[in-house]
């Protein structure tokens, strides 16, 4: 199971005294956020990608690869990547690129984007947003596992003989998390290639995600990579501690009254109780993440939002340092009981590599066998 | 939201005969105040469908004890206007809402009354309509009806629901009914009265009802569009 958190990084005004980082500032506190992440003890960093104001993060692998090479452990990945309005090749080539760099500690989450203006601004079509991510996504899996592409689509202009380089590291592409909201139509891609999927679950509740994450678990076993238990799932979670809950709730309140996304609209209380987000005592956060599993299944990875909202960097690393030391290491604890053996961990380079290396073993194996079976004749 | 069953029981023909389907009726009152003319007006138009569903038993049975078996469900949009706001800031229903929307989307038939404000139907009514689904309203047989101060702003209806429903594609009966504050205390000598204005359209809207399985139909919300390929 890996834990880490998520980032949209958004640059909100401190509702409690009216200050704004600037985007410089904004852009060091990620790095900062995403090193402190590494010292407490958490498995993953995710950023968004974003090309509009009050985000700042239009260019997520030159991000990840200068925090990639300020820490050793930390595996990398977005939230998420626009497949619909980015050049597959460029996505193909960035990056294996990153991947080389950060040794692998590299995976992606496709993502399809929500502002509208951002598809003309790329030159694209909202209303072809799903058969965008379909095409652009067929293309980047064939760029990173074939050598010479020659391919042709209706997105972008046709390939002949095309390498993409560098080619991901060790030949094993970095793997990929398909992140919706509401599309059946992501879930069923996301089970055809076998790949991850990832409910974001923190601006909705959990039913809805639990219906969309069994149906992904059911159309992966259709289609062929394992149990319906062994689909790749992600989640989000958005959490605010302190020792006293109430101490929490006081603090955390003028935040959430003027988030961006749910700002101004129901009341702190009544949407911790329909949605995942939890303000209190770290117990009170463990509780509640630890029933997960209960209905959405064993999955592999939990992210949480903890950055947004115009909180304060101190603020911040105050809340990774009881995420990491308080409440991680007791979910870590409670989602290993009873999790059955044959459920997978979440993907890491090391483990695709020993996948790739355990399904090539049998052919191995036989050509040996033939060799054997031909020096005997 | 109010959930009442009129119609008794399932009867039948004779014996050995199907038992005929459960109705669903859908009511929402965008009215205000409360007590509301606007819920006045949903109410009466409520009593005629249903009555009008009675009058007539397709399977050759007669009177009204032969009656449809109908359940009503009224949606009284005051109730729900936080819920109604907090869904178009957050896009997601409360669960008090959710209910809402999803005997909506179940219904046979929907009775749709708002008060007109200043040339149009109210704020809160359209807010409601952009909290539901626009995929969930399809075939669905509407009465549209509306209330307001003067008998000068009758047109709303046939300019301003009319097209709304028509959009999400609804089956709109033909006959609006509007009431003005004076319809409550006219004979109706200058035309139909309020009461047989509300007749006609109830008889309209029952025929369609009558005829919709929409209620039994099952859907799946994972359905992918015709011709989908993931790759």
């Amino acid at each position: 199971m890996q834990f880490g958190i998520f980032t949209v990084s958004d640059v909100t005004t401190d509702p409690t005294n009216d200050t704004t980082p600037t985007e410089h500032e904004r852009i060091k506190a990620l790095v900062t956020i995403a090193r402190k992440a590494e010292e407490v003890g958490l498995d993953v960093f995710a950023l968004g990608e974003h090309h509009n104001e009050p985000f700042v993060s239009s260019s997520p692998t030159t991000t990840l690869a200068y925090i990639a090479a300020q820490t050793e452990n930390l595996l990398l990945s977005t939230s998420t990547t626009l497949i619909t309005t980015n050049d597959p090749v460029k996505i193909a080539e960035d990056f294996a690129m990153l991947q080389h760099l950060a040794d692998g500690r590299v995976d992606v989450m496709m993502g399809r984007g929500n502002t509208g203006p951002v598809y003309p601004w790329f030159g694209k079509d909202i209303r072809d947003g799903i058969p965008l991510a379909i095409e652009n996504y067929a293309l980047l899996h064939k760029l990173w596992r074939q050598h010479t592409v020659d391919w042709q689509g209706k997105y972008r202009t046709p390939l002949q003989g095309f390498t993409s380089t560098p080619r991901p590291l060790d030949d094993v592409p970095p793997f990929v998390w398909h992140g919706s909201i509401r599309s059946p139509e992501i879930a069923e891609q996301a089970a055809y290639y076998g790949d991850g999927f990832f409910a974001n679950n923190i601006f909705w509740p959990k039913e809805h995600y639990m219906k969309l994450i069994g149906y992904y678990r059911q159309r992966f076993e259709h289609y062929g990579h394992g149990t319906a238990d062994q689909a790749i799932v992600g989640l989000g979670g958005q959490a605010f501690m302190r020792a006293k809950s109430q101490d929490a709730v006081t603090e955390f309140r003028p935040y959430f009254d003027n988030a961006p996304v749910y700002g101004h609209g129901p009341s702190l209380e009544d949407f911790t109780e329909q949605t995942p987000l939890t303000v209190g005592s770290p117990q009170q956060v463990i509780d509640r993440y630890a029933s997960m599993r209960e209905y959405f299944g064993d999955y592999q990875r939990q992210l949480f939002l903890m950055d947004h909202a115009g909180l304060p960097l101190k603020t911040v690393l105050e809340q990774l340092d009881i995420l990491g030391e308080e409440v991680v290491p007791v979910l870590r604890k409670e989602f290993a009981k009873d999790r059955p053996a044959h459920v997978p961990d979440g993907p890491t380079h090391a483990s695709l590599v020993a996948a790739r290396v355990a399904a090539a073993a049998p052919v191995v194996d036989a050509l040996i066998d033939d060799a054997a079976l031909e020096v005997t004749k | 939201m109010s959930d009442e069953t009129v119609g008794g029981t399932v009867s039948g023909t004779g014996e050995g005969s199907a038992p005929r389907a459960r109705r669903s009726l859908v009511v929402v009152s965008a009215g205000l105040s409360e007590p509301s003319s606007t819920r006045l007006l949903a109410d009466r138009i409520a009593e005629a469908t249903v009555a009008r569903l009675g009058d007539v038993d397709p399977s050759g049975g007669s009177g009204s004890d032969a009656g449809a078996h109908v359940s009503i469900t009224v949606i009284e949009l005051r109730e729900l206007a936080h819920d109604i706001t907090n869904n178009l800031l957050t896009g997601f229903a409360s669960p008090k809402l959710q209910e809402a929307l999803d005997a909506l989307a179940e219904a046979d038939g929907l009775i749709a009354v708002t008060p007109i404000f200043t040339t149009s139907y109210s704020g809160l009514f359209k807010s409601f309509i952009d909290v539901i689904d626009p995929q969930s309203l399809p075939g669905l047989p509407v009465l549209i009806a509306a209330t307001g101060g003067t008998e000068r702003h009758s047109l709303a209806l046939d300019y301003a629901l009319r097209p709304l429903f028509s959009y999400l594609h609804a089956v709109v009966v033909p006959t609006a009914v509007y009431a003005a504050s004076s319809d409550w205390g006219t004979s109706g000598n200058s035309g139909a009265s309020i009461s047989e204005r509300i007749a006609r359209a109830a008889g309209e809207l029952a025929a369609l009802v009558r005829n919709s399985n929409r209620s039994s139909e099952v859907r799946d919300p994972f359905a992918l569009p015709a011709g989908f390929s993931p790759f």
